[in-house]
């Protein structure tokens, strides 16, 4: 339930469930996302994405007219499938509906079914479905709907055990997902991340404009999650009835832990032990390495930060993952706000800042930014933490914000921004204080050089 | 056939000198083909959006109106409330017992909250689907607050942005004829068609006031909803990027008797000749004003001109495509880019109709490819064949031109840069000489390639 006063909604907190299921799709080696509904769906969420990513995003549509909203959009689909195999040559079609299709009806499964029956002569592409309507839920429902779907539908035998972890990382930069693959790599184990954007949405120069980019999880990968020493699911809020990683342990026996974003040393801690639980392989030296100089940095910089109250918003798993890192560098988040009504999302926040803060931060749940703005007049804040769609509200209060997560819109480089593990979080704190440090200089008339 | 183009998409692709001039277009997207355009909301929405002073409520769940938020750069003078996104974001229960409840609170908390002069009220697909009455619910919140509740009927699955356009033209034509127009100079105007993307329709109203033409309504660009009501009273409608709000104009036409002329500030000729076409219109009224804008013309090219050869001399030879929105504002660019010294080989739109295309046939060079309602990998594979230095186009086609190594200028509408009116030429001229002649290209491997293989190296 949501916690607004209102009806009506202003300056949302929250995006579209297709959307974060084209992006989900979009971390399929081969794949295009494909949305089963009107034209300006795709082309609205293409834009937003673009916007953060500044990489091509094509997301097909079955651009729905007026005719096929009365009877059916069946044929369109199959048209729409058609005609990205033959341009684009996708061997994977994450089909995800829209409120269109939702509400008219279109039994999409019954129509995919048809689909592989009517064309089985053609080499066709896997084809993931999932069921996203747009008025229900936000884009990380959309997202962690999209990977169950992928784990659901193309895991389908149990895979010859080996030495492999599965990780389903959540939505975070691709930096932080390269950081994921070194660190599974350096525990000698193979790896699948479901889904993998940290080379398709983030791609080097090249001699050719790529139909497809490169890159993406393997449907190979994805084959062999079922024969993993186990899953690491990262995301403490609960989305979806069931995630890809309860879907591989009851059906496969691959035992799934769920753990938050690792960002902070003691969400971290908990991410190196999962993994040398399911390995068996203690954590490289390196990452002590890291941690040595993250609680280091820690030590400088906690003056800085100490006391400075931040208000934190954003999607639901990464205002989690913040609220345990300011909390355990002593900054005193007041409120954590997002625009999901994702249940356990207290409860959450309760346990990443157990032993930290003498009681969690308020949560409000449902809310959008009118509803976060009414109460920052009480709150007073120093700081606020989330992404770009903040900054109108930074602007006029005079407070600094930083930046984090999906959307950026406003700043360079969002997609190369790091968060995650000791590295990531060491350049979250730099970052975060040298912001506090900016205002300060900025505000002073001395002018200090030394700080 | 060409080689790469979906065979249904063939008879939307013209190369001029190849044969008459046919090119098929207004149609529905093709499934699968990864249009570029958006929809019936987004025409009506961004037409609508710059309405400054009134309430844009989005009726329909959360997408719709989060992907719409402030997404250009129509700067206002005074209120702000169209920057704010407002939606009913419709949920699960609400898509299975109707909306309309919803709506009208929703409606109810606005207006009291923000005392908007007026409210639009978008209808989305999925209104259109569940069979919400919206014009019922605007007609009782109309009687409740005593301001004008205007439903617009944007659908977006009920074709493409051009009839969200039209929906558009008619919300707005309910408010014409219901404000006091007394006291508007017979020598007056209202700017139909101009969104004030970073401020251009203040550059507009300057070179009118200069010449003594008073501006009633700014249709939409830092709009007023009462300016608005009272622009029946306007003696003339000049109306650029006509797709969007010529509709308006011909019912301002039918019903008010008010002529309009079709301009366009982009570039020196069409900024010019539209200004010309003004004082023409007013002459026989008041015939000091044809050298008032001979002034303001002489006064400004004499700035321009000059820093203009200092841009010409690096980009003269350069090859640009262009893919826009409207084909309208193609034909301004086309000009424009040739004072620049440059050469359109690829030109599209994603909702020209045939005129418009028959019309870009017939100003561009042979061997220009004219394409409708295209997609990513037809335009990679043009700006490719066709070896282009320069693409302009919108956020989405920017990563198209990006990743092959050509420079590129935004002219959509979220551009941040003024490039309408003299002033608006030159910074045009800056951008893409800034983008065209930046020394990154030789780094990108399509360009690096081109290069030794120019110099006979080889790949």
């Amino acid at each position: 339930m949501s916690d607004s006063p209102y009806v009506s909604t202003t300056n949302a907190c929250k995006l579209c469930t297709p959307l974060g299921a084209s992006l989900a799709f979009r971390g399929i080696e081969g794949a295009i996302p494909f949305l089963h509904g009107s034209q300006g769906c795709a082309t609205y969420m293409r834009r937003y994405i673009i916007s953060h990513f500044r990489e091509p995003m094509d997301i097909a549509s079955s651009a729905l007219g007026e005719k096929q909203a009365v009877f059916g959009g069946g044929p369109n689909l199959k048209k729409g499938i058609l005609n990205v195999m033959s341009k684009y040559g996708a061997t994977v079609v994450g089909v995800a509906t829209t409120c269109l299709t939702e509400t008219i009806g279109d039994d999409v499964p019954r129509l995919l079914a048809e689909f592989r029956k009517e064309f089985a002569d053609l080499p066709l592409p896997e084809i993931v479905h999932v069921s996203t309507p747009s008025y229900s839920g936000t884009h990380m429902e959309g997202w962690h709907a999209a990977v169950a779907a992928l784990a659901g539908q193309l895991v389908t035998q149990k895979a010859a055990p080996e030495r492999r972890v599965n990780l389903m990382p959540g939505l975070v930069s691709p930096s932080d997902l390269r950081h994921f693959k070194e660190i599974l790599a350096d525990f000698g184990v193979a790896a699948t991340v479901l889904p993998d954007i940290s080379d398709s949405m983030d791609r080097p120069a090249l001699l050719d404009y790529e139909k497809l980019p490169a890159g993406g999880t393997t449907l190979a990968d994805i084959r062999a999650m079922s024969g993993a020493l186990g899953s690491i699911e990262c995301g403490r809020a609960v989305h979806v009835v069931e995630s890809a990683g309860t879907n591989l342990e009851r059906r496969f026996g691959v035992p799934n832990l769920g753990l938050g974003i690792p960002i902070g040393i003691r969400e971290t801690d908990a991410f190196f032990a999962a993994l040398e639980k399911l390995t068996g392989t203690p954590t490289p030296q390196k990452y002590l390495d890291e941690r040595g100089r993250l609680v280091d940095a820690y030590v400088d910089g906690h003056k800085y930060v100490a006391g400075k109250r931040a208000i934190v918003y954003g999607e639901e798993d990464m205002v989690i993952a913040m609220v345990a890192f300011l909390a355990e560098i002593g900054v005193k988040p007041i409120l954590a706000a997002t625009g999901s009504t994702c249940k356990n999302f207290k409860a959450a926040l309760a346990e990443v800042t157990a032993g930290l803060l003498p009681e969690p931060p308020e949560a409000r749940l449902g809310v959008d930014f009118h509803d976060i703005s009414e109460q920052a007049a009480d709150l007073a804040p120093d700081l606020l933490v989330g992404h770009s769609k903040g900054y109108s509200y930074a602007k006029a209060w005079n407070v600094p914000l930083l930046r984090v997560g999906f959307p950026i819109h406003d700043r360079f480089g969002g997609q190369r921004m790091r968060h995650v593990a000791y590295g990531g979080t060491q350049e979250l704190f730099d970052r975060l204080v040298n912001t506090i440090l900016d205002r300060k200089q900025e505000e002073s008339a001395v002018g200090y050089g030394y700080l | 056939m060409e080689q790469g183009i979906l065979a249904e998409r063939q008879d939307q692709i013209h190369r001029t000198g190849e044969g008459p001039f046919e090119l098929a277009c207004n149609r529905d997207s093709l499934a699968g083909a990864v249009s570029q355009r958006a929809c019936v909301f987004c025409g009506s929405r961004v037409v609508l959006y710059p309405i400054a002073d009134a309430l844009h409520l989005v009726h329909g769940p959360i997408g719709c109106a989060v992907y719409t938020w402030d997404i250009r750069g129509a700067l206002s003078s005074g209120p702000e409330l169209h920057r704010l996104s407002f939606s009913t974001d419709l949920q699960e229960k609400d898509v299975i017992f109707g909306g309309e409840k919803k709506l009208k609170a929703a409606l109810l908390e606005l207006i009291a909250r923000y005392q908007p002069k007026a409210a639009f009220v978008y209808a989305t697909c999925i209104v259109g689907i569940i069979g919400d009455d919206v014009a019922a619910v605007c007609r009782d919140v109309t009687a409740a607050t005593g301001i004008p509740v205007i439903p617009v009927q944007s659908e977006g699955f009920k074709g493409n942005k051009r009839e969200g356009y039209t929906a558009a033209c008619k919300a707005m034509f309910t408010l014409t004829g219901t404000g006091d127009v007394s006291g508007i100079s017979p020598i007056s105007v209202n700017i139909l068609g101009d969104f004030n993307l970073a401020g251009e329709i203040w550059i507009i109203r300057d070179y009118f006031k200069r010449m003594g033409v008073e501006v009633v309504a700014n249709i939409t660009g830092d709009g007023r909803v009462d300016d608005i009501r009272r622009a029946n009273g306007a003696a003339l409608n000049v109306v650029q990027c006509s797709g969007s709000t010529m509709e308006l104009a011909k019912m301002m036409q039918e019903k008010y008797g008010i002529p309009s002329l079709r301009v366009s500030y982009l570039g020196i000729e069409d900024m010019a000749d539209s200004l010309y076409a003004v004082a023409e219109h007013f002459k026989d009224r008041d015939p000091g004003i044809v050298e008032r804008t001979q002034q303001v013309v002489r006064e400004e090219l004499a700035v321009l001109l000059p820093q203009l050869k200092q841009y010409r001399k690096d980009l003269e030879g350069k090859k640009v495509a262009i893919y826009v929105g409207g084909a309208f504002k193609a034909f301004s660019l086309i000009k424009a880019f040739r004072h620049l010294g440059m050469q359109v080989v690829l030109v599209g739109s994603q909702t020209g109709t045939t005129e418009d295309y028959a019309e870009l046939a017939a100003i561009c060079d042979p061997g220009t490819v004219i394409v409708d309602d295209s997609n990513p990998l037809e335009l990679s594979k043009f700006v490719k064949e066709l070896d282009v230095d320069l693409f302009v186009g919108g956020v989405k086609e920017r990563p198209i031109a990006h990743k092959l190594g050509v420079g590129f200028c935004d002219h959509n509408h979220e551009r941040k840069e003024a490039l309408e009116g003299f002033v608006g030429m030159l910074n045009f001229a800056r951008e893409v000489h800034a983008s065209a002649t930046s020394p990154i290209w030789q780094f990108v491997p399509r360009r690096e390639a081109m290069a030794k293989a120019a110099k006979g190296e080889g790949i």
